[in-house]
């Protein structure tokens, strides 16, 4: 009964828990070393006028004023397109389940919502600035957010759609069993039981949105000033990193990581503000 | 004896495969009918024609008729989620909707709008969880997650719920196959008591079990029925030579 140690299955265990082991230090440890940067950089430059003010003296070369500018456009911009990506993925991930299933028109479906996740930003930022040009649209707030939630709609529908497939079966029928129609099943049986999956949906779904500098450019555009209406443009965290990390000036780059440490800091408290709803959301639902 | 459900001439596939072979049955009021035969002889698709729940799976072709109170529930002005009103479903593992226990027994109620008033909804959920016998066990905890419960208690919650909108009839599709032995007495006892006022239907696996509860018996045999008569009847004296060979367990 006594452990052999060279017994060759224990040398294969040990072997696949080393290389578990080195893939977490390797995942943990960039995040960390990530974070670190970010802080270690950012935190300095991060005053109390680099979140309530906008750019002063110029924003390539300005040493004074804050980011306030993209901080509120950011979240307009990434708010607004997953606000409006919510509004269209939920019908459409609940009509995929319950009407379409799977289907040749389902897998249809599926198939296109992957092949436009896979598409780079930049092209749909590339997209939306063609159709700009051709109704003559100047950059804009409105634009930045049809862009972001174009952007942020597949992933947050095929999200949904694999909650949605990974729901229990006798739920749906225990509910038809009592006469339930469709529409009952779905609203009152299959959302409350998707909720905390649907949340980390849309958190995916923002987080990408917030983050993602390529398809603002064209579309949402930059500028100094607050956001003001739909139809001015409106600057964005990413784009304002970009741009003060690719200035010359050793003080601006600095405030470009304090900019970098905002954006992480707003993801973050997201993150964990979404967490503890969904936790706390999935009371009830069925393991 | 009044029949409450009659059976006309039913044909059920699956694609090709043809599951039941022209069935014709009468089933009793207030009375509980077991539906047994050995596995893949087509119980629970029988059972699943009489609450519209076998057009559920694809590439099913049902034809023929199933008539509860003279009235055929495939005909074409008939709504499902009124047949499924009147014909309870408990099913072979208990499934507790993703809401509280009292929701779980409201729900029904909820959606059919059998109810006005919260303090009515209240009386009713106290009143279904007694029927079931259930609600000595939860009645101080009626705002915890249904799934907290064991599964023989949430067995009991989904008999309440069901029993919630006012069946007529009541299906069990095996629905003491996965409970324990303590369980599954409890569920055959509830469902003896309350044959006074439903039409039970009950499918089973199980000869003794069928022989605790039966009053009518439907005995199948590969998609078609062999025989089905009082209880007494098809126990004491089957007529029919494959219903004494799997009486005496030959198959």
């Amino acid at each position: 009964m006594i452990k052999n140690f060279w017994k060759r299955k224990h040398i294969v265990e040990l072997f696949v828990k080393l290389v578990m082991m080195f893939s977490i230090a390797l995942v943990g440890g960039s995040l960390l070393l990530i974070l670190a940067t970010v802080v270690a950089r950012g935190l300095p430059a991060l005053t109390w006028e680099m979140v309530s003010q906008t750019p002063k003296g110029g924003f390539y070369m300005g040493k004074g004023g804050g980011v306030l500018n993209a901080i509120l456009g950011s979240l307009y911009l990434a708010g607004g397109g997953t606000a409006l990506a919510l509004a269209l993925s939920l019908p459409m991930a609940l009509v995929l389940k319950t009407y379409l299933g799977d289907s040749k028109a389902g897998s249809l479906v599926r198939l296109s919502l992957d092949v436009l996740w896979g598409i780079p930003t930049i092209v749909y930022g590339a997209f939306g600035f063609a159709v700009m040009i051709l109704l003559g649209m100047r950059s804009s707030l409105l634009a930045g957010i049809l862009i972001l939630s174009l952007v942020e709609l597949p992933i947050m529908t095929r999200a949904m759609d694999e909650v949605i497939r990974r729901m229990p079966k006798g739920l749906e029928h225990a509910a038809l069993a009592l006469g339930s129609t469709k529409l009952e099943v779905a609203t009152k049986v299959v959302v409350p039981q998707m909720l905390p999956g649907i949340i980390t949906a849309i958190l995916l779904a923002f987080g990408r949105g917030i983050g993602d500098a390529a398809s603002v450019l064209f579309t949402a555009g930059y500028t100094d000033r607050l956001p003001s209406s739909l139809m001015s443009p409106t600057a964005s965290l990413p784009l304002a990193v970009f741009f003060q990390l690719s200035t010359p000036y050793p003080a601006v780059r600095e405030r470009g990581y304090a900019s970098a440490l905002i954006l992480t800091i707003v993801v973050l408290v997201v993150s964990f503000g979404s967490r503890a709803l969904s936790a706390k959301l999935s009371k009830y639902t069925v393991k | 004896m009044e029949s409450h459900i009659q059976v006309k001439d039913l044909k059920v596939s699956y694609g090709k495969q043809e599951v039941l072979k022209n069935v014709n049955l009468e089933i009793p009021r207030n009375r509980i009918t077991v539906i047994m035969g050995p596995s893949g002889c087509g119980k629970t698709t029988l059972l699943m024609t009489m609450n519209r729940f076998l057009e559920l799976n694809e590439g099913v072709t049902i034809a023929g008729q199933v008539l509860v109170d003279g009235h055929n529930i495939y005909s074409p002005d008939v709504d499902v989620t009124e047949v499924r009103k009147r014909v309870g479903l408990l099913a072979q593992r208990p499934t507790p909707l993703p809401m509280s226990i009292f929701d779980n027994v409201s729900y029904g109620m909820y959606i059919h709008q059998m109810r006005k008033e919260t303090i009515e909804y209240k009386q009713a959920v106290r009143h279904y969880l007694e029927l079931a016998g259930l609600w000595d066990e939860v009645g101080k905890r009626l705002h915890d997650p249904a799934t907290a419960l064991s599964i023989g208690q949430q067995q009991r919650l989904c008999l309440a719920r069901g029993l919630a909108v006012e069946p007529e009839i009541i299906l069990g599709d095996e629905p003491t196959s996965a409970l324990d032995p303590v369980s599954s007495a409890h569920i055959e006892h509830k469902l003896l008591e309350l044959k006074e006022k439903y039409t039970t239907v009950v499918v089973t696996h199980t000869l003794r079990q069928a022989k605790r509860l039966a009053d009518h018996v439907v005995f199948m045999y590969l998609g078609e029925v062999v025989e089905q008569g009082p209880a007494a009847e098809v126990f004491g004296n089957p007529r029919e030579e494959r219903t004494k060979q799997y009486l005496q367990g030959l198959f």
